[in-house]
């Protein structure tokens, strides 16, 4: 067996950040030893609220930031020092959309135009076949070739999220790393793109590191499911089994907060609290202010990310205390 | 008249009539005659899509648009006509009356302004307070919203605020003038899951204990269903579904409900690939000819173009703008729902 697509190992990024202007620097563990593991032609969803260090997982997934500890392994070998020709070679092989189209695209070019950049930046083809590329590219997304010579401002969201997607596709990646890209987009549109996105993994083999808040549409795309808190992953396995039976306290929460059209009836656990300031992570466990599950261990002692009988990964002094009392009983 | 009134299912004096109501742009129509009453308590959903109006809907009722809208039609709370109502009367509803929030608290409320004076100007304009009373019915204000520590909270910026927190701040402005009926338009879009769940939970709560009416507008239908009580579903600027929120999610009627319903990847049970509708939502200026949805429609056929389909009943309380919805005798035992 070769070696898994991307590897992400035990990876942390440090910001330091001043609170007032004469406060002292202060140490925000943004990502905070984070592994992830994305295979070929699978998809890896990473859930998690605003400030869970998610992007920026994303961000060191692709080598667009260097971590403060750890390594990311894409093939089985170490990314490249950011901007030498290695990496952009590396580079052209994975690549990334994010949530706002526009912002991804350069107003002042049009859709081909900038469609048909990735093949004059890394040399593909000859130059005089390269609009023809581009084209089929377009009709690859779902686009017509007339919407081509259109601006981005003359498209709308799902067809600018289509071009983003057929420029990313350009120089045939192995793996791409989507951050939120349906969040900005209606829920018809929505549908689409994350039909167009699952297909072009079928069509490509495509490993997919799939980033969003909105738990349905992870579930719809991804094999496998980590769920990150406050810079940590705190449970991750199977898609289903970790949604169907969540066993973080957390993730729990998380799926039952998810508001699903006809599902009133059913009691919701509502988290007290605000998620946590990364800059002043709580002891112990750092999810434990906000946990209904929480003993006296969880204020001090920080939970591994172990293994649990039914194979997926949880970071939970009560869920491993469940599965040992499970096991002894038995 | 007395078919409005039975089309939506509410009592003889709602608090809100909302009739024939119409907004253009520069000569562009973007929404084409709301008809829809809010009676007091009643907790009513506007979901759509962006640019379908269900924002713009309340925006005109409250005079909030900008001068180069041209507004007809007519919004009457209680007796009294909003539609080119004079400022001073505006200002005694708005805030006092209905109260509305936004999608973004950060940007609704001052930066440089503590969240206590903040509060404290609308309980000043609307309850005619002042001095001490002011403040301890700002803090009264803030532990109802759940804002731990009120009284230090008084004191403090926006920026010193989370999302959520701010969120609250602004329900508690808009409590503050005691309103008959909140205009909640997303307003937990920018929060993340745990505190949408939060902020949800509040509104019910605050609902339950004042008996006030609440109108959410919001894409999610989630969250729509999760909270209210009835659901209007916007398209291209006209409501061409309303029913009872329960009914609705079981058995939409309406094609392009059924679209947005499907099209939603559920959170349990088999996976299987989404159902998206085709195509995009018409822009205002190029409306097709008859139904605006005609075009995605898949039980679309010539006499959809040939006019706009009226909002008509189907079955008792349920009512949706499509000729290709035959009528029934009940919802519940129909079985043309998902032909």
């Amino acid at each position: 067996m070769s070696a898994p697509l991307l590897q992400v190992r035990n990876v942390a990024r440090y910001y330091s950040m001043r609170r007032g202007l004469l406060g002292r620097p202060v140490d925000v563990r943004a990502v905070d030893g984070v592994s992830l593991t994305v295979e070929r032609g699978k998809t890896l969803g990473v859930v998690g609220e605003s400030g869970s260090g998610k992007s920026t997982t994303g961000r060191l997934a692709l080598g667009l930031e260097k971590p403060d500890a750890g390594d990311v392994l894409f093939q089985g070998s170490a990314l490249p020092a950011l901007g030498t020709a290695e990496w952009r070679k590396v580079r052209a092989r994975m690549q990334m959309i994010y949530q706002d189209p526009l912002g991804a695209l350069d107003r002042r070019l049009s859709i081909l135009e900038q469609v048909r950049e990735p093949y004059d930046v890394h040399g593909i083809g000859a130059a005089k076949e390269r609009d023809a590329l581009a084209v089929k590219l377009l009709q690859s997304v779902g686009l017509r070739a007339d919407q081509g010579e259109r601006y981005p401002h003359e498209l709308s969201g799902g067809q600018r999220q289509r071009a983003v997607i057929a420029r990313a596709l350009a120089t045939k990646p192995d793996l791409l790393v989507c951050d939120e890209p349906v969040s900005a987009l209606d829920v018809s549109i929505q549908a689409q793109v994350i039909n167009l996105l699952v297909d072009i993994q079928q069509e490509l083999g495509l490993g997919l590191l799939f980033i969003s808040h909105d738990l349905k549409v992870i579930r719809q795309v991804s094999h496998r499911v980590a769920v990150m808190y406050l810079g940590r992953i705190v449970e991750e396995g199977e898609a289903d089994l970790l949604l169907s039976t969540p066993a973080h306290p957390y993730t729990e929460a998380l799926v039952s907060a998810a508001p699903v059209p006809g599902r009133r009836a059913r009691p919701r656990i509502v988290l007290q609290g605000d998620p946590p300031n990364p800059a002043a992570r709580p002891s112990g466990c750092a999810f434990h202010p906000r946990c209904h599950a929480a003993r006296e261990r969880c204020k001090v002692e920080s939970p591994a990310l172990l293994p649990l009988p039914d194979g997926r990964l949880t970071a939970c002094h009560v869920a491993h205390d469940q599965a040992n009392f499970l096991k002894a009983a038995s | 008249m007395s078919e409005r009134l039975d089309r939506f299912g509410s009592v003889e004096t709602p608090l809100v009539d909302i009739r024939g109501l119409t907004v253009s742009f520069d000569g562009v129509k973007v929404l084409h005659g709301i008809d829809l009453s809010i009676a007091a308590g009643e907790a009513v959903g506007l979901v759509g899509e962006s640019g379908c109006g269900k924002s713009v809907t309340w925006l005109a009722a409250l005079g909030l648009l900008p001068k180069k809208a041209s507004i007809t039609g007519s919004v009457r709370l209680d007796s009294t006509e909003l539609i080119e109502a004079k400022p001073d009367v505006l200002d005694k509803v708005r805030g006092g009356r209905i109260a509305m929030i936004f999608q973004d608290p950060a940007s609704a409320l001052n930066p440089v302004i503590r969240l206590g004076k903040q509060v404290g100007e609308a309980l000043a304009l609307h309850r005619g307070l002042s001095g001490g009373a002011v403040k301890a019915e700002a803090k009264r204000l803030f532990d109802l919203v759940g804002i731990p520590d009120a009284a230090r909270r008084l004191d403090a910026f926006p920026h010193e605020l989370s999302g959520g927190q701010n969120q609250r701040v602004m329900i508690a402005m808009a409590l503050a003038g005691q309103p008959d009926l909140l205009v909640a338009d997303e307003p937990t879009t920018a929060l993340d899951a745990t505190i949408q769940a939060q902020i949800l939970e509040l509104l019910g709560d605050i609902r339950r204990e004042t008996g006030m009416a609440l109108v959410l507008i919001s894409h999610d239908l989630g969250v729509i269903s999760q909270t209210c009580d009835r659901v209007c579903v916007m398209y291209a600027g006209r409501i061409i579904e309303t029913a009872e929120a329960v009914e609705l999610f079981q058995q939409p009627l309406h094609p392009y409900t059924q679209g947005l319903i499907a099209a939603l990847p559920p959170l349990e049970g088999v996976r299987r690939r989404l159902d998206p509708i085709e195509g995009n939502v018409p822009e205002p200026w190029n409306l097709p000819p008859g139904c605006a949805f005609a075009p995605r429609c898949p039980r679309h056929s010539e006499a959809c173009d040939a006019g706009v389909p009226p909002l008509a009943m189907k079955a008792q309380g349920r009512f949706a703008a499509c000729i290709k919805t035959a009528q029934a005798q009940s919802a519940r035992t129909s079985e043309f729902v998902f032909a």
